[in-house]
Formats: C-alpha cells, sequence, structure tokens
C-alpha cells in the first residue's frame, strides 16, 4: 500500500481549518499539521499553495494543493469514501449542499456584525444572527443530525462555526442556549464525538482573539 | 417512467440560465417557468422560502435551489454528458473555480453596474486581477474543462454578463489585446449550440441599455 502524503495548513482559531480538521478525523485519515501565522507572516508553502486566497485551510494530498474549507470537505469525502460524509441519494445530498453553501453564506458573515460592532449596528447584528440560527434549528427539526441519523457534510461545516458563538454571545449579551435550545442540544451532542473535540479550540481561547480582533479594528 | 421535470427561472439571470444549458446538454425535457422577480410567484415562494431567487429545480415535485447545487444534483441524477470531471481531485479543482467565479467576480461586476465615474476604475482594476487569475487558469485549454464543456465553463456564463455591462457603460475591462484566451473562449461558447440557446446577448444589451444606459451620460 502506498504512503499518502497528507498535509494541513492550519490555524487554530478557524472554524474553517476545524472542518478540515474533523473530517480527516472521521475518515480516519493521517496527516501532518502545520500552523500558520496568518496575522504574521505566511509561510513560503502556504503562499504558493494558495496564490489566489492566500488563506488557511489548504490541503496537501500528495503535494497536490485543495483550497477553500468546503471544497476541501467534499474533496476528503470522495478521495477517502468511507465512511461517507453525504448522503447516497442525490436529492438528500442537494439538500445537504443547499444548507452547506446557507451556513457559508451567513454564519461567520453574521457573527462579524456582532463582535465587529457596537451599538446599534450590534443589536441588528444580533437580531439577524438569531434569525438565522432559527432557521437552522428549523431544519434540523426534529433530528439528530442535520442529515438525520449520522454526523456528516452539514455538522461538519457548521460546528465548529459554534466555537466563536461564546464571543458573540459576550459582546451582543445573550445566549444561544436560551434562544435556540434545540439547537444547542445538536451542538452539544456533536461536541461528545472525539473526532470534533479534539479539533476544535476552547471558547473561551477563541473569545480573547476576538477580543484582539476588536481591539485591531479600533472598535472599543 | 415519465420524469417531471420544471425550471423556475428567468432570462436574465446567468444563474437560471446555468440551468437551461445543463438540462439542454443532457437532453432533459423540462417545464420552463418565467418569474416575474418584482411579483415573485406563490410556487417559488413555496419552492424557496429560505432565498426567494430563481433558479429553482423541481424534479419528482422536490426543490433544488442554488444554482451550482442544481448543477450537481443534475450530474448525479443524469449521468449522460457528465458536467463535473470523475476524478475527485479535478472535481476540487472545478468546483475551486465556480467559487471563484460567483465570489469574487460577479460581486465585483454587479457594483460596477451601480457604481459611478470615478469609482470605475478601482472597480474596473479588481475584476481585471480576477480575470488575469481566470485567464492564467484556462491557459492553452479549449474550455475550462478541457476538451468539452463543462461546470466551470457554464458557471463562467456571468462573463457574457461582464461584456454585456462593459458595452453598455462603455467601458474597456474584457478586451481582446488583454484577454486573448477568454476573448476565444468566449467566442468558443457562442458558437456552441446549446450555450447560443441559452444567452440572448442581443436581448439582455437591449435591456441593459434601457435599465443602465443613462448611466453613461454622466461619465
Amino acid at each position: 500500500m502506498s504512503k499518502e502524503e497528507v498535509v494541513l495548513l492550519d490555524f487554530w482559531a478557524s472554524p474553517f481549518c476545524g472542518r478540515v480538521k474533523i473530517a480527516l478525523a472521521e475518515k480516519g485519515v493521517e496527516y501532518e499539521h502545520r500552523e500558520e501565522d496568518v496575522l504574521g507572516s505566511k509561510s513560503e508553502l502556504l503562499l504558493n499553495s494558495n496564490p489566489i486566497h492566500k488563506k488557511v485551510p489548504v490541503l496537501l494530498h500528495n503535494g497536490k494543493p485543495v483550497c477553500e474549507s468546503t471544497v476541501i470537505v467534499n474533496y476528503i469525502d470522495e478521495a477517502w469514501p468511507s465512511p461517507p460524509l453525504l448522503p447516497t441519494c442525490p436529492y438528500e445530498r442537494a439538500r445537504a449542499r443547499f444548507w452547506g453553501d446557507f451556513i457559508d453564506k451567513k454564519i461567520f458573515e453574521g457573527g462579524a456584525k456582532i463582535w465587529g460592532s457596537k451599538g446599534e449596528a450590534l443589536e441588528v447584528g444580533k437580531k439577524d444572527f438569531i434569525e438565522i440560527l432559527k432557521q437552522l434549528e428549523g431544519t434540523l427539526g426534529e433530528k439528530d443530525f442535520f442529515c438525520g441519523d449520522n454526523f456528516g457534510f452539514v455538522d461538519i461545516l457548521l460546528i465548529p462555526l459554534t466555537t466563536w458563538f461564546y464571543a458573540y454571545e459576550k459582546f451582543g449579551g445573550f445566549k444561544v442556549e436560551d434562544e435556540c435550545p434545540k439547537f444547542s442540544v445538536w451542538v452539544k451532542r456533536c461536541m461528545q464525538r472525539e473526532s470534533v473535540a479534539k479539533a476544535l479550540p476552547e471558547p473561551e481561547k477563541v473569545y480573547e482573539a476576538v477580543v484582539m480582533l476588536r481591539k485591531m479594528n479600533g472598535i472599543e | 417512467m415519465a420524469e417531471e421535470v420544471k425550471l423556475f427561472g428567468m432570462w436574465a439571470s446567468p444563474f437560471s440560465r446555468r440551468i437551461e444549458v445543463a438540462l439542454k446538454m443532457k437532453g432533459i425535457q423540462y417545464e420552463y417557468i418565467e418569474e416575474d422577480l418584482s411579483n415573485k410567484s406563490p410556487s417559488l415562494l413555496n419552492y424557496n422560502p429560505v432565498h426567494k431567487k430563481v433558479p429553482v429545480l423541481l424534479h419528482k415535485g422536490k426543490p433544488v435551489a442554488e444554482s451550482l447545487v442544481i448543477l450537481e444534483y443534475i450530474d448525479e441524477t443524469w449521468k449522460q454528458n457528465p458536467i463535473l470531471p470523475a476524478d475527485p481531485y479535478e472535481k476540487a479543482m472545478a468546483r475551486f473555480w465556480a467559487k471563484f467565479l460567483d465570489e469574487k467576480l460577479w460581486p465585483a461586476a454587479k457594483k460596477v453596474v451601480l457604481s459611478k465615474g470615478e469609482e470605475h476604475k478601482g472597480l474596473i482594476e479588481e475584476i481585471q486581477e480576477h480575470l488575469k487569475t481566470l485567464e492564467s487558469e484556462l491557459k492553452e485549454k479549449k474550455f475550462f474543462g478541457g476538451e468539452s464543456l463543462g461546470f466551470v465553463d457554464i458557471a463562467a456564463n456571468i462573463i457574457f454578463w461582464l461584456l454585456v455591462v462593459q458595452e453598455t457603460l462603455g467601458l474597456d475591462i474584457l478586451t481582446e489585446d488583454k484577454f486573448p484566451g477568454l476573448h476565444e473562449w468566449n467566442h468558443r461558447l457562442l458558437d456552441d449550440a446549446v450555450f447560443k440557446e441559452c444567452v440572448s446577448m442581443e436581448r439582455l444589451l437591449a435591456s441593459f441599455k434601457v435599465r443602465f444606459g443613462a448611466l453613461t451620460a454622466s461619465k
């Protein structure tokens, strides 16, 4: 069996990197982890592997780079087919991709409107953010995970983003558990998985990083 | 077994047109429903309550929304004339480029239409940076998909909308001298039987001139 070389260019606080780490763990893929100094100086390898966006995560599989976390998670699912992260039926797969796209467009940007602002703008951001979570809660319904009984693609895309929620809660003066109790139950269920718990940073540490980001952006 | 396929679309939306290209490429019979976006039908709002947008594909009564999601659904459901490559790495590259088109090129192109005079310069430079990136990805290939039209070519239909914008506003953005590869690719696509049916350049130009042509007067 030939040895596969898998390298992940990572940043500890990035929820997008978190997605890739969880996906690799779910598949039992061994990889070399390289931490990037994204706020300082990015490595030659990063700049060469992702010249267009110059961002993490980047997955290098036998030297070939894959960029953009959602693209990477799909790639991991296809390059290592077992266990599958997406449902088998095309309609359910489309549903999963639709919600993945929704999560990509709404959550991180929505959260930035909370930590990145104050006063009236923050209140509006908070209201919008809670609405977004309620929509997700609605699609989760009574299921254990977004696509049914099994932890998969949509859960992997969303759960790392929740490590930033503590920061949003502190700045916004609200609690996700109060606004969206079913969503919180799902978060706790995911965090019980070893692949998730090992991949993700402590929300308190993320909060400290966001406090710094806020200062750097002159919001105080 | 009769498949019931319906497409809720709008003739001037590149996202809607992408789906028509894919359905026609695969020879899939479908019913097309033109939406008036200023007065959306109850059906559209029912089938896409989250975004309330076109395109929406209805297959055996079940809706699929978001153009790139719909393209992948079509490719997985009807296997003839595949749109995406089979190899996982090539597939990842195709998805990467489609994302680039939608997240980088399209927003910049939209801003140009809504901005005036002085702002144009910065936006044009930004768009040209993205076009340079695409030009270098295209390289010597006939299409982004290689020898035949694929996922990225379908997604890159937004380049036609950019050409309409530049002609309407009298701007030089995608020019033959700066982007010979893209220029050639554009002609190749307009020569393709399926693609030709799904773009209506003259109608777009006429419509854009009415909506945005007045902006050229303020230059």
